[in-house]
């Protein structure tokens, strides 16, 4: 299966919004392409991490990265993979977000190998050339069982 | 010590709504803290397994530390996360997980916490977090 861009939009589609974790973090997908996911996470009230600025948690952030790394995976694979799991993720936090604001990820998927997949992440409130956050992810991908 | 310690770990709990969201809530030894996050349909991030999302995962153990931090240095801010390295080890299951934060170093400014986090059996950990964190004062 490859998926041309219209269909690997719907599959980022799908991965935004209906995954669990994804549907209750109300994120919203942005775009999918050439090994690239972006995903954007909306400021709640609820998802306060400090009660003192109303600054969005770092777990959202964490989620959003993961998540975001999961497209661009599918989008450099063109195809879905049957499940992939983290194996490590690091976040480097710049600064905390601007208060009340949602939070925006890219991911780059910069190496595939047959069963790892590498990628870099960011994220940013406002300004993508300043960003709150950087990851940097490996995970493993779980094909589907041939047919 | 350690009502002033229960008071505090109360206290962010209660006051950090993203903790209310995850449902997770802590137990307290002297000033050993547990942390536990109840299995929830939301925390949810592949429906087929079913398996926990790695972001709630690492979200849990981030959490862990800076409550932990909260009962140990004393102040009612939350402390800032500067970088955090999350290991994954076993796929998180449709189970109550549990964390327990190690400080391994607390300084004047920074704090390097180390965190594991298991669901049946603490010497099977689904998770780890080494971290730095950026001590709030009042």
């Amino acid at each position: 299966m490859s998926l041309d861009p219209d269909a690997l939009s719907q599959l980022g589609h799908h991965m935004a919004t209906t995954v669990p974790q994804a549907a209750a973090l109300g994120f919203r997908f942005l775009s999918a392409g050439d090994g690239r996911g972006s995903i954007e996470a909306p400021w709640r009230e609820d998802l306060v991490g400090d009660p003192d600025t109303g600054v969005i948690a770092g777990g959202v952030v964490t989620s959003l990265l993961d998540h975001t790394c999961g497209l661009a995976i599918s989008a450099a694979l063109r195809a879905h993979p049957f499940s992939t799991a983290t194996l490590d993720l690091r976040i480097d936090y710049m600064r905390p977000a601007a208060p009340r604001a949602g939070v925006t990820a890219e991911a780059h998927c910069y190496k595939l190998t047959r069963s790892i997949a590498f990628v870099r992440a960011q994220a940013w409130d406002v300004d993508p050339d300043d960003p709150i956050a950087t990851a940097q992810a490996a995970f493993v991908l779980n094909q589907p069982p041939a047919p | 010590m350690s009502e002033a310690a229960a008071r505090q770990l109360e206290d962010f709990l209660q006051r950090v709504p993203y903790v209310r969201f995850l449902g997770m809530h802590a137990e307290l030894a002297g000033d050993e803290m547990t942390a536990v996050l109840p299995f929830s349909q939301h925390l949810v991030g592949n429906v087929m397994l079913p398996a926990l999302h790695g972001g709630v995962i690492g979200a849990f153990l981030e959490v862990t530390a800076l409550a932990q931090l909260s009962v140990t240095q004393g102040s009612a801010k939350v402390h800032k996360t500067i970088d955090v390295t999350i290991e994954y080890l076993r796929p998180g299951r449709a189970l109550t997980t549990y964390a327990r934060a190690d400080l391994r170093k607390v300084g004047r400014r920074i704090a390097n916490v180390h965190v594991e986090a298991w669901q049946e059996a603490r010497e099977q950990p689904i998770a780890a977090l080494r971290g730095h964190f950026l001590l709030a004062s009042d």
